[in-house]
């Protein structure tokens, strides 16, 4: 939520104080001020991805110690048996990402449009599940999405299902243990990360250039798609990507809503890292996955030509 | 565009088109075109508290089984009893002692690191800020994997000190875009005009900079505490046998989740509403005070 902040800030970086000439010990200030905490990130998060990266190429086993044999192999193993737990995260990542944008749109623009003085109450309720226990409230999606339950009852009732069956989303007449679910979950717990940057800049947005647009006989479709989402971008964006990056890499939506056929690469890692204990595979998928979202947010960045955003 | 002039007066309020009176004729169909977005935005607001309100209710049910996946009868036993569950306290004892800890750790140097980048300019700005963005662009497993990978290695027990290692980690960078989006906003000729008036640079960062950046450093505290609370991902790589809250409650999903478990959920719900409330209040009598 914080991360759109960004795109301003950024841009005002050109009118930070300029370099002038100061005595050497008031020109070290900002290293004595950044050492601490830059130190903490270099030591706990740049050097064990470094670390990981040796082992995702050794070899040995857990009795015999493991040592750094170049066995870039790993990484061709991991793909061919993984692969379709890839494509599966990618994909309901994706997914999810769409219908967090979906949902999330109209609930920011009531918020920074239409709510008026309930605007504050809207806002605690999208705040407050951060405060909540997550977990939780993932586990409270196994009771409303019961098999003998209110909502898939009336899923049935109205045939939903079935065409949901037809997608290949669920199977028979239950929605746990089933790709909707998880997707159902996934887009659940991701929402307020969609909501909160596409609210930041949607109340930037001047409400005259609204009028603005009326006055000029645009219909409010056309206000929308011509005014407001396009102002809005960098909004959508960060959000998306906010929702997107760690979608991909969640386990818990698909351990606790989903069943062994809806795995996703989270799950995988976790479970080599965990359980069967193989730390270079679970490196090296780690390693894939890292790199292919880099490789898509970077893509997508270019694409969508908010550069600034990083 | 298409709209025509012939309905140009009504432009401002419902759409001219020509097709307008055909679809908008029936009066229901009119109100809720008009409100489509508001009512689409309440049903995604519905779909967010949903199971916040299925915790709550749970919280009152006296369950059959170990699973509290099915209404049975109404009782207040769990909210009589919230602790009568074996470990639970304990673990959230543990998980609010770290996320006090973490939210120190990483609010006093992210707060370092954003006043550093916000008020100075040096050779290193340009890397200092990717390091920043890159653990919140990161999926949260693959910093986890490689974070215990890095402890596994070193021969480092797995246990407190770990999970509060990870979660400072993970919470500095959000700390430090908090704090620096608030200093970079503020006017820097307030403390030229501090300085003008022959304070001393010590007393210009108490007096001026420090109560205006005070809202970014709180909003990073908060944001990290809720973080820390709540992280389950990194904890569960990093934290051997040592059970936080998180923890607990993705073991009792397999083991069978004590209704004490909805009770906690809605408790810290009914915090957070209360704190923000709160936090509202204090803020708009400030407001309403500085104007007066």
């Amino acid at each position: 939520m914080t991360a759109t902040a960004a795109p301003p800030e950024e841009r005002a970086e050109d009118g930070a104080p300029p370099l002038r000439r100061t005595p050497t010990r008031k020109r070290l200030i900002p290293y004595w001020l950044l050492l601490p905490g830059i130190l903490w990130l270099v030591v706990f998060f740049a050097a064990p991805l470094v670390y990981q990266a040796s082992t995702s190429l050794q070899t040995g086993s857990l009795e015999e110690g493991f040592k750094l044999t170049w066995h870039f192999v790993t990484y061709w193993d991991a793909l061919a048996e993984y692969w379709p737990q890839f494509v599966r995260s990618v994909g309901y990542a994706a997914v999810a990402t769409a219908l967090c944008l979906l949902l999330g749109y109209p609930l920011a623009y009531l918020i920074a449009f239409k709510a008026g003085r309930w605007r504050n109450v809207v806002m605690i309720l999208v705040i407050a599940p951060f405060f909540t226990s997550f977990l939780i409230r993932t586990l409270a999606w196994k009771t409303i999405l019961a098999d003998g339950g209110p909502v898939v009852g009336t899923l049935n009732a109205l045939h939903i299902l079935d065409i949901t069956n037809a997608l290949g989303l669920t199977e028979g007449h239950r929605v746990l243990a089933t790709p909707l679910a998880v997707v159902c979950g996934l887009t659940y717990n991701f929402l307020p990360f969609m909501v909160l940057p596409l609210y930041t800049s949607l109340e930037r947005i001047d409400p005259r250039l609204h009028e603005a647009a009326g006055d000029l006989y645009a219909r409010p479709a056309t206000t929308f798609r011509r005014v407001t989402f396009p102002l809005s971008m960098p909004g959508v964006v960060a959000g998306t990507l906010l929702t997107f990056i760690p979608a991909a890499g969640d386990y818990i939506n698909a351990e606790l809503l989903g069943s062994t056929d809806q795995k996703m690469i989270g799950n995988v890692i976790q479970s080599q890292f965990l359980r069967v204990l193989d730390y270079p595979t679970a490196a090296a998928l780690s390693f894939i996955l890292m790199a292919a979202i880099l490789a898509m947010v970077t893509l997508y960045i270019r694409k969508s030509g908010t550069e600034d955003l990083v | 565009m298409a709209a025509t002039d012939t309905t140009a007066q009504g432009a401002a309020t419902t759409p001219p088109a020509p097709r307008a009176p055909r679809r908008g004729s029936v009066p229901g169909l009119r109100w809720l075109r008009r409100h489509l977005v508001t009512l689409a935005g309440l049903a995604t607001l519905a779909y967010l508290v949903l199971p916040n309100v299925v915790v709550l209710v749970f919280s009152f049910n006296k369950p059959n089984g170990r699973f509290n996946y099915q209404w049975t009868r109404f009782s207040t036993d769990a909210w009589t009893d919230p602790c009568g569950v074996a470990d639970m306290c304990g673990s959230l004892a543990l998980s609010l002692e770290i996320a006090v800890w973490a939210t120190v750790g990483a609010t006093v140097l992210g707060t370092m690191i954003a006043f550093a980048l916000a008020r100075y300019r040096f050779r290193a700005r340009a890397g200092v800020n990717t390091l920043i963005f890159l653990p919140m662009a990161m999926p949260e497993v693959v910093m986890a994997a490689s974070l215990a990978t890095l402890f596994l290695n070193m021969g480092i027990q797995f246990g407190f000190w770990t999970i509060l290692i990870a979660h400072i980690m993970f919470c500095l960078s959000f700390v430090v875009t908090a704090v620096k989006a608030r200093v970079m906003s503020m006017d820097p000729r307030l403390e030229q005009a501090a300085q003008d008036l022959y304070a001393t640079p010590v007393q210009t960062f108490l007096r001026v900079t420090l109560p205006i950046a005070a809202p970014g450093i709180a909003a990073g505290a908060l944001l990290s505490f809720a973080l820390s609370f709540d992280d389950f991902i990194i904890t569960n790589f990093n934290a051997g046998s040592t059970v936080t809250f998180p923890m607990f409650v993705w073991g009792s999903a397999q083991r069978g989740t004590p209704v004490q478990i909805n009770v906690i959920g809605t408790a810290m719900f009914l915090v957070a509403v209360v704190c923000v409330l709160v936090g509202q209040l204090v803020g708009a009598r400030r407001k309403h005070s500085k104007r007066s």
